[in-house]
């Protein structure tokens, strides 16, 4: 069975202070990749927080039509990359991940699905390094193994690829979304590149100035007037050569 | 691990069993050494045994005298089995400190709370006051305990606190340690000279007062701790990747914090209570551990507490070997020969991480 994911009115507070409200999706799929967009500090991160359980508000969260609570065992969260001190390989940060809520002893199973997640993402080379010796790319496809080898209904990813370079970037996109088809994992993902999304999602949802402002099919939510409207750039959605659309700026809002 | 740059290419699993066995290894040998270190501990004293009767003794025999069955037994033993629990709770503490408050620095001795068992104890030698006034006999012992673990509470919920960060913990821990020295220094300076020069022993922290009750209580205290620790391995390792990540994993950390500090209190608390001051051993220790292990909780609760349980031991017998029949205080000799230590392993360390 596919996994289903459904916001209804979802927000979040940070004490009385609400910092995210009125956000309401159709019901997401499993197989199906959903971007979220919109301006830094919009709410995009607190979003991924509140449906991975970390933080608490109002609304309605439900997965496979209210069957399962949301919970770390099949809600996955990879939060943005942050630099750690630690002296852990990435091997034992991987299994590590592996072996939350389960059994203590680590099984070749466990040994197995940790060699195929560092293969799918082509970083064995690094397997046993010091996390504290990566860079940043290297880093956030670590964390990205992280989160894959927990085997997730639901993946929350929040900006997987900022710190990638091009090659990377289109690779571990085309990766998330044949996963998504494969396994049916329900995706939803934080990302900056509006072209990067065109290719990668089937919906995306915006969120400006902590309200959701809108959820549909890509080729709908992404025009023009949301370049206006939220990213306050003129520019427009063009089809290229093979038929792709493709949003090219022309400049900030007046001066184009 | 990057403890091993012999393995260029290493192929996964295989690579990490490898791995994993080395790291038994390490703690197999950490184990012989501090049991070879517990055997020499129990031949060196005041007086002279040789291998053979020090053996005898231990294995009962009748061929020895009963004198050096008692010195070995009753004198000798406590204290070399105290230097022996007292170094694993103190490096467990410190190990587990600095994986909670994610801080290098974090241990009993930096954090203030053997500062604070030492003010707990001078008011009930100075002043014969008990904070339980029904426990006479372990007054001091308790009087520490309790300052030791209001000071381990105290830096827990301060660093709970929003906006808390690393550095002002380490910050918050040496206001604790000036403070109590501060109050120390009040007491001491109130106190009679027959009081003060206890007090003064007191926080010397000395090994001879080890009994066999104290040993049992530290003993108990140890068992029960370092499996609620390794229950919770997993949970403990995620926390170096950072809160916000092992929340992700499904850990409540907020708790996990809690409880840690609770145990940790304990484990840091009781051998200050009965020994007296010993720094270091909290620090080294698990720094120690970590550079032969690194930081997966499985290997490194284990290595911080046998390098720690070493480490004093050892400190034992340099106390004893310095000046043949002469016991120095303990608690100068491991700072004075963990500083150096600590130092060189510091400056030898590749790497850039603690």
């Amino acid at each position: 069975m596919v996994a289903t994911l459904q916001l209804t009115d979802v927000g979040v507070r940070y004490g009385k202070q609400e910092v995210l409200s009125g956000v309401t999706t159709p019901v997401l799929k499993g197989g199906e990749v959903t971007a979220v967009i919109g301006p830094n500090a919009a709410g995009k991160s607190s979003l991924f927080r509140r449906i991975a359980g970390l933080l608490d508000g109002p609304g309605v969260i439900s997965i496979d039509d209210g069957t399962l609570q949301p919970s770390p065992g099949h809600v996955c969260y990879m939060p943005q990359d942050t630099s750690v001190n630690t002296v852990l390989t990435v091997y034992e940060s991987i299994l590590l991940a592996r072996k939350q809520g389960a059994g203590r002893k680590v099984t070749d199973e466990d040994l197995e699905e940790v060699d195929g997640v560092l293969h799918s993402l082509q970083i064995e080379a690094i397997s046993f390094k010091g996390l504290h010796e990566l860079s940043g790319g290297q880093r956030q496809l670590v964390s990205l193994a992280q989160v894959l080898v927990r085997d997730p209904k639901i993946l929350l990813l929040d900006e997987p690829t900022s710190a990638l370079d091009l090659h990377r970037q289109v690779e571990v996109l085309a990766l998330i979304r044949s996963l998504a088809k494969e396994r049916g994992i329900c995706v939803i993902l934080a990302i900056h590149d509006l072209n990067q999304v065109l290719r990668v999602a089937d919906r995306v949802m915006v969120i400006d100035a902590g309200t959701m402002v809108t959820c549909g099919p890509v080729e709908t939510v992404i025009t023009a007037t949301l370049l206006q409207n939220i990213y306050k750039v003129e520019g427009r959605i063009e089809q290229c050569s093979r038929l792709c659309p493709h949003v090219i700026i022309d400049g900030p809002l007046g001066r184009a | 691990m990057a403890h091993s740059p012999a393995i260029a290419a290493p192929k996964g699993r295989g690579a990490y069993r490898v791995l994993v066995q080395r790291k038994k290894l390490v703690l197999l040998a950490l184990s012989v050494v501090l049991a070879l270190s517990v055997i020499a501990d129990l031949g060196l004293g005041p007086a002279r045994y040789t291998m053979r009767e020090v053996v005898l003794a231990l294995m009962g025999s009748p061929d020895v005298s009963l004198q050096i069955s008692v010195v070995i037994w009753d004198i000798r033993m406590p204290v070399a089995l105290m230097a022996v629990v007292v170094g694993a709770a103190l490096s467990a503490a410190g190990a587990q400190m600095q994986t909670i408050l994610n801080n290098p620095l974090a241990s009993p001795f930096t954090l203030g709370i053997s500062a604070a068992a030492s003010f707990g104890a001078s008011i009930a030698l100075v002043f014969g006051v008990g904070i339980l006034p029904w426990a006479i006999d372990y007054v001091v012992s308790i009087n520490a305990l309790l300052m030791a673990m209001a000071a381990a509470l105290f830096i827990h919920f301060m660093s709970q606190k929003r906006g808390v960060t690393v550095e002002t913990i380490v910050l918050l821990g040496i206001t604790l340690v000036f403070t109590f020295n501060a109050l120390l220094a009040l007491v001491q300076y109130l106190a009679s000279e027959q009081a003060l020069s206890a007090v003064v022993f007191w926080t010397m922290g000395s090994l001879t007062r080890a009994t066999w009750p104290k040993l049992a209580i530290t003993t108990i205290v140890l068992a029960v701790s370092l499996p609620l620790f390794m229950r919770r391995a997993w949970a403990l390792t995620a926390l170096r990747l950072g809160e916000d990540k092992a929340a992700s994993f499904g850990v409540n950390v907020r708790w996990l914090r809690l409880e840690t500090m609770m145990i940790i209190s304990l484990l840091a608390a009781v051998p200050v209570a009965f020994v007296g001051t010993i720094g270091f051993i909290g620090l080294v220790g698990p720094h120690i551990a970590r550079m032969l292990v690194g930081e997966d909780q499985r290997y490194f609760l284990p290595a911080s507490v046998l390098s720690g349980a070493a480490i004093l031991s050892l400190t034992s017998v340099v106390s004893k070997s310095i000046v043949p029949g002469t016991i120095f205080p303990i608690g100068i000799i491991t700072a004075l020969v963990g500083v150096p230590f600590l130092f060189s392993l510091i400056m030898s360390s590749r790497r850039r991480s603690w």
